[in-house]
């Protein structure tokens, strides 16, 4: 040590030392700027998804309202066959009528105009003939959607620059289009029939409605089963439950079954719950039930950590005063960890809301039109209802498929800003 | 809805009991509690257990099970003329006597002659039965709430150690509870493993592990389902493998190097800010990524080599512009990049509580000594971490294999052994959901080959876990 401060050796050890230091500083920054790098990345991530669905989504949200006065015609229904009249036909003779158009003979008109005008109009005709059949011979005011084809060109989806056998309406179309909405019969407006209606085949009626409530129902099922069930079995194996190898093989198996892949579930769901005990397909049911068996061992592991928080002392404090062991969890200890329990209870249900593979397994994924019917009928929940509709061909399902997207990651996020604000609100440092 | 009339009246009944209990015991004591062995309460709570829970149970057993023993009875002794019918038709039989009974949509198969006289009487048969064997239940579960009842109110005295009986079905039912978890092992290892014995009966087990040719459709020829290589799994199992790996590539270096920033770089105000939006990135349904993948990565990726392609062409590189320029929305690269977008908060996380659980000593002793930050993270914490962050690099890996959606919904169906990114492949989830959405016979080999799939599936991924979670648990111990 002593050589290394002689003043002539100095310098030059000094100079290495430095211009080591600035290299190795220089490195710092290089290796701070890949974690930032990093972090930047992922954030831009979901940046980009969750941006990208909502723009793909929002329009959604806009549709387009199409206000016409049907004159029920005596001579096309008749009051003995109210079913067999065809009032799309009816509808769009008359639109046609105002619009100034003559048709020819094969009515190929009047059959481009049905292409724009949803099938909702004339149901609604329908109902309302059959509701009061005075109805006949006078005029009714009936207010639906434009086709999803019409929405998409008013929505600027569809151009008209684009060539004319590229697009599925042609100029003729187009032009009907806006002529109906320069005499004011179009009206623009917030859609909400997305969020009141169910599942439908025809784009501009499908709504999210009969998913919210399968989701709901399977969900109630899940949690009805997975939160007791859970706590229970925790509580057991964190407080009473002997230490040795029996418990051991419990843990070590929850913690396996809480990384297997979901879709084995499903397959469990599958040979167990439909094939074997019986429980009816699609429904929220057997739904509900799989997802309580992934839920579990979650519940299980987040109610042992909040078990494991409570300090002994209160424990001890309470089989003092001549508790006993089951009187102490339930009336002290469970109490103390309840916000950590519903903390990782809520979360197991957001995870089991957004799981769509063993879904699919258990037969969910038949088109369900309408809400659902009690616990053992068929039944589509949110997640599946995106899937269902990201493999429909029409155009207008994209749309949907990304506002029924929003919808679900609207869900998730109350879910979980439920969970946090539980926890900083009732969160106890001992 | 009788079910529910009758659980409902148990309720309500066994609520009864309690207070009456309660009551009794009261009076016997004096109205003194010091005179009683439980506080009031525990007495109203065994008698009311006594009434509820047997009953309780018969009931949803017989709600349960009942429609399967109503369809056991009456295949007893099945007519003569349902007896010369096949198998089959038999089923197609008593489902339509069900179907009657029950006022559902009954098959359009016309019973005629002794067949219609067959089908009246075994409806009529069906709803007698059930109406002896939901009326029946109800009927026992009555006799057995009452003599509940009789039996643990006269039990009940001052003295009578009602809490410690109480807390013996407290245990019961905790113990319950627990098992449930080991059952679901069970269940899950039970289905798998006899449906794949019923498949592996029909191909044989080294067919499916060795066998190069994976073409399910042939299957449906039954002369030709168990010939070589229709089910041969093992280009699923490399499509998997390449999936993974670009899911591994793009998600190992981000998640890692943000736990290492978030944990050893981050202040207190950006951790509390990038640790929330990570977590919503981790709770972002698959089915999501899914849709992003298909209908947004997949695009964006084509053009972008059809345009690289259209410069190549002509050029020294014409093959390979040409190449480009057919490739397709469904490519590996597609799915494996964002199930790597997917997996990035996974790995951070981990990594973050792994990387936090190095002793702080160590860093301190490697600051003092003059070492800077990036070096103390270099050459102490990271091989302090080292075996923590291979864990969950494989808990990652387990995660990417069991994947189901993404690769649903942006990877193809073609079975191909291939290394090539741009191409499509086909994964062994995949493959699970096509075989089994829709409609399709179960005892089939093509369905059954699903649970063959799927038990491999959970034997790989069962591996991975457990060998993970050993290293975390080693890991752990070594620092406590």
């Amino acid at each position: 040590m002593t050589d290394a401060a002689l003043p002539t050796a100095q310098p030059s050890l000094r100079k290495i030392v430095e211009a080591r230091l600035k290299q190795r500083h220089a490195e710092e920054q290089r290796f701070r700027l890949y974690g930032r790098a990093a972090i930047i990345t992922a954030l831009l991530f979901l940046a980009v998804l969750v941006g990208r669905i909502a723009a793909q989504g929002y329009t959604t949200f806009v549709d387009y309202q199409l206000t016409l006065p049907v004159y029920v015609d005596p001579a096309r229904v008749q009051a003995d066959d109210l079913s067999g009249a065809n009032y799309d036909l009816l509808i769009a003779d008359q639109t046609l009528a105002r619009l100034g158009e003559k048709d020819d003979e094969l009515g190929t008109k009047s059959g481009k105009l049905m292409e724009l005008i949803s099938t909702d109009l004339g149901f609604q005709v329908l109902m309302k003939v059959k509701a009061d059949p005075s109805l006949i011979g006078k005029t009714l005011q009936i207010t639906g959607p434009v086709r999803a084809d019409g929405q998409l060109y008013y929505k600027g989806e569809m151009k008209r620059a684009t060539d004319e056998t590229e697009r599925k309406l042609d100029n003729e179309q187009l032009g009907w289009l806006d002529k109906l909405k320069a005499r004011h019969l179009v009206k623009s407006g917030f859609n909400i029939s997305f969020l009141t209606k169910s599942d439908s085949t025809e784009p501009e009626q499908a709504g999210v409605l009969g998913a919210i409530v399968g989701s709901a129902m399977m969900l109630l099922v899940t949690a009805s089963l997975a939160i007791p069930v859970g706590v229970l079995a925790a509580t057991y194996l964190e407080e009473f439950a002997p230490k040795g190898r029996w418990s051991d093989l419990i843990e070590v198996n929850i913690n396996n079954l809480a990384a297997v892949p979901s879709i084995v579930y499903g397959l469990l769901g599958l040979a167990v719950f439909i094939n074997w005990l019986g429980v009816p397909r699609s429904s929220p049911l057997v739904g509900g039930l799989v997802m309580a068996l992934m839920a579990l061992p979650t519940v299980i592991i987040a109610t042992r950590s909040a078990l494991k928080a409570v300090p002994p002392s209160i424990r001890e404090a309470a089989l003092g005063v001549g508790a006993s062991r089951t009187q102490t969890v339930f009336h002290h200890v469970l109490p103390l960890a309840m916000p950590g329990v519903m903390t990782g209870a809520i979360l197991s249900l957001a995870h089991a809301l957004g799981e769509t593979a063993p879904l699919l397994m258990i037969g969910m994924i038949s088109f369900v039109p309408g809400v659902p019917q009690g616990f053992t009928g068929a039944a589509t929940v949110l997640p599946v209802q995106v899937f269902i509709w990201e493999n429909a061909s029409e155009r207008a399902f994209e749309e949907r498929t990304a506002a029924a997207i929003l919808v679900l990651l609207t869900f998730m996020i109350i879910m979980n800003m439920a969970a946090i604000l539980l926890r900083r609100r009732f969160e106890r440092r001992w | 809805m009788l079910t529910w009339v009758a659980l409902l009246a148990l309720v309500l009944f066994s609520g009864t009991t309690y207070v009456a209990a309660r009551r009794k015991v009261s009076v016997a004591a004096g109205g003194l509690p010091r005179n009683m062995h439980s506080l009031p309460g525990y007495y109203g709570a065994y008698v009311a257990l006594w009434t509820g829970a047997p009953a309780a149970f018969l009931v949803l057993m017989a709600a349960l099970f009942g429609g399967r023993l109503e369809d056991a009875l009456l295949k007893v002794q099945p007519p003569a003329a349902v007896a010369q019918l096949t198998h089959a038709e038999q089923q197609v039989f008593f489902d339509d006597v069900r179907a009657k009974a029950h006022d559902l949509q009954a098959s359009e198969t016309v019973y005629e002659g002794p067949l219609g006289v067959a089908l009246a009487a075994k409806t009529a048969q069906a709803r007698q039965l059930e109406l002896l064997i939901n009326y029946g239940a109800v009927a026992a579960a009555a006799v057995l709430a009452l003599s509940g009842v009789f039996l643990a109110l006269r039990r009940i005295r001052p003295d009578f150690r009602a809490r410690n009986k109480v807390e013996s079905w407290v245990a019961g039912l905790f113990i319950i509870c627990s098992i449930t978890a080991i059952l679901t092992t069970v269940g899950i290892v039970a289905s798998l493993v006899w449906e794949s014995i019923r498949f592996f009966q029909a191909v044989p087990i080294q067919d499916f592990l060795l066998g190069r040719e994976w073409d399910p459709q042939i299957a449906m020829r039954s002369d030709q389902y168990a010939s070589k290589g229709a089910f041969g799994a093992v280009p699923l199992f490399a499509g998997t493998f390449l999936i993974m790996i670009i899911a591994m590539i793009v998600a190992a270096p981000i998640g890692l190097f943000s736990a290492i920033y978030l944990s050893e770089y981050a202040g207190g105000f950006s951790r509390a800010v990038v640790k929330p939006l990570l977590e919503i990135l981790a709770g972002v349904p698959t089915v999501v990524y899914g849709f992003f993948a298909a209908l947004t990565v997949g695009p964006i990726f084509r053009t972008g080599f059809h345009a690289l392609g259209e410069t190549m062409v002509g050029g020294p590189l014409n093959g390979v512009g040409l190449y480009l320029m057919a490739v397709q929305n469904q490519m590996a690269l597609v799915a494996g990049a964002v199930m790597g977008i997917m997996l990035i908060p996974f790995v951070s996380s981990l990594s973050d509580d792994i990387i936090n659980s190095v002793p702080q000593s160590l860093r301190d002793g490697s600051l003092a000594m003059g070492a800077t930050r990036s070096e103390t993270v270099k050459k102490v914490v990271l091989p302090a971490a080292l075996p923590g962050i291979m864990a969950a690099m494989l808990l990652a890996v387990s995660r990417a294999v069991g994947e189901t959606m993404i690769v649903t919904m942006a990877a193809g169906l073609q079975a191909k052994m291939t290394i090539n990114p741009l191409d499509t492949v086909t994964t062994v989830t995949v493959q699970i959901v096509t075989l089994l959405t829709g409609d399709q016979e179960f005892d089939s080999p093509k369905t059954l080959a699903a649970f063959g799939l799927g038990l491999t599936l959970f034997g790989v991924t069962f591996l991975l876990n457990v060998i993970a979670l050993r290293i975390v648990q080693k890991y752990r111990e070594q620092y406590d």
